[in-house]
């Protein structure tokens, strides 16, 4: 399971760097970036999966 | 609100700025999602209002069909050629001309120049805290709330912190005077532009280290950024900036106020703050945009004819049961919680992080203060109407 994050449908909102600081960060627009772009460990598929469900633009999928 | 007659039809004759509407809108939507989700008014000029999360989204995301040239209905649309800038860059911006604009401003408002600001929005709530002790009543909206973002903007703009209450009447006549005939209206405009005007030439002369300054510092097209330009957005900021948080922290208190078991919860319990913040943020959205229609389309089987409103209630579309379980319930760890509350699309509130960060500071120390409050009087409170929504009277009883 990867995080796979669309950068054009992202609009900033920060909500998943707020839920899972360990796994998103930001650039200096606010706009969302990946910290683990790798295959996640199974302990971070969770927080994961609750970052994306908590994107208003579903611009976050786990798989 | 002056003006416009009572509603009795809301599916054909709404109106945003009826009391019905301001007192409490949440039953009116509903009953308009399950009987007409798309309603019509011939009033302003003929205005659209979907309630469905699916429909507010879809505008929202849809530059092609809807524009964004005025985003505060009224009697009066602003001329055609104030596009593509429109009338407050870039809340008002229509692309392309809208993603340079918006991106010059993204990190002025980025969480880490917000955090930056978080300890001196922390000493000044505690100050206007420390001004209500002794009183076993207070104004939660107009003794707390409604400072705290002009504090908060007036610092960030480098404007005079003792403007506060010229501040609060700018907004008042720009969000809540849709309803005043059009001269009226130009007045109002005019102060504010006559107000800020001089404070922008004064940075160009006299460069500081403050967010005029830096607007007026920055590129717009490999070209510095026009003074006209600067007005407009620091006007942006400043009315954008203020009634909304003011609304978003007031309905907080409010809620926590008469929701004693939320209240507990939230004091005994202060690692909910960021889930609750989003949770009241959903429920009480303080904030309605609107489009302009460019041509006439059909929306939903709706005929919408070029330069109808569509009124873009976010409150609404937090409401909808197909979206959220149980929209009518504050759940302070609601999760997932895809709320819309600063929008969604191109437009999303640019000050989101800034305006998170002043509802925590604020509820965090009130809190602090006051662990156990209540309504004074639930009928005294009063809602503002219109597209920023929030209480502007309330008594809270906080002593014995």
């Amino acid at each position: 399971m990867k995080i796979h994050l669309d950068s054009d449908r992202c609009q900033g909102h920060g909500r998943c760097y707020s839920i899972a600081p360990a796994l998103f960060t930001y650039d200096d627009n606010g706009q969302a970036a990946l910290i683990v772009t790798d295959e996640l460990a199974d302990e971070q598929v969770g927080l994961a999966q609750l970052a994306a469900n908590n994107c208003p633009e579903y611009a976050i999928e786990v798989a | 609100m002056a003006g416009n007659p009572v509603v009795t039809d809301w599916t054909t004759d709404f109106d945003h700025t009826d009391k019905a509407w301001a007192a409490d809108p949440y039953p009116i939507m509903d009953e308009l999602r399950d009987t007409c989700p798309v309603a019509h008014s011939d009033r302003f000029g003929g205005a659209w209002l979907p309630t469905r999360h699916e429909d507010v989204s879809a505008i929202a995301n849809d530059t092609e069909h809807f524009t964004s040239r005025s985003i505060v209905v009224s009697e009066h649309r602003p001329p055609m050629e104030l596009a593509p800038e429109g009338i407050a860059p870039p809340i008002s911006s229509d692309p392309p001309f809208h993603a340079q604009a918006r991106r010059m401003l993204l990190p002025v408002f980025s969480p880490q120049t917000i955090d930056k600001l978080e300890p001196s929005t922390r000493a000044y709530c505690q100050e206007l805290l420390a001004a209500l002790q002794g009183k076993d009543v207070v104004d939660a909206a107009a003794d707390y709330a409604a400072h705290i973002p002009v504090r908060v903007i007036a610092n960030m703009l480098g404007l005079p912190e003792e403007d506060g209450d010229k501040f609060r009447g700018f907004v008042l006549h720009v969000l809540e005077g849709v309803a005043l005939p059009l001269e009226e209206r130009i007045v109002g405009f005019q102060q504010l532009f006559e107000y800020l005007m001089p404070q922008i030439n004064d940075r160009v002369a006299n460069p500081k280290d403050d967010l005029i300054s830096f607007l007026l510092a920055s590129e717009l097209d490999g070209k510095p950024l026009d003074p006209f330009h600067v007005v407009r957005t620091v006007a942006l900021l400043l009315i954008a900036g203020i009634d909304t948080t003011w609304s978003a922290i007031g309905a907080s208190i409010w809620h926590l106020a008469k929701s004693p078991t939320d209240l507990k919860r939230l004091v005994n319990e202060p690692e909910l703050m960021p889930t609750a913040i989003e949770e009241l943020l959903r429920a009480y959205a303080p904030v309605t945009m609107a489009r302009l229609v460019k041509e006439d389309f059909e929306f939903q089987g709706c005929p919408m004819k070029a330069e109808d409103w569509v009124l873009l209630s976010f409150p609404a579309a937090n409401r909808d049961p197909a979206f959220f379980e149980n929209p009518d319930e504050v759940i302070l760890d609601r999760s997932p919680n895809r709320h819309a509350a600063f929008g969604l699309g191109i437009h999303r509130c640019a000050g989101s992080h800034l305006a998170r960060m002043e509802m925590r500071v604020a509820l965090e120390e009130w809190v602090k203060v006051y662990p156990d409050f209540s309504l004074e009087d639930a009928g005294a409170v009063r809602w503002s109407g219109g597209q920023v929504r929030g209480p502007r009277v309330l008594p809270i009883q906080v002593g014995p």
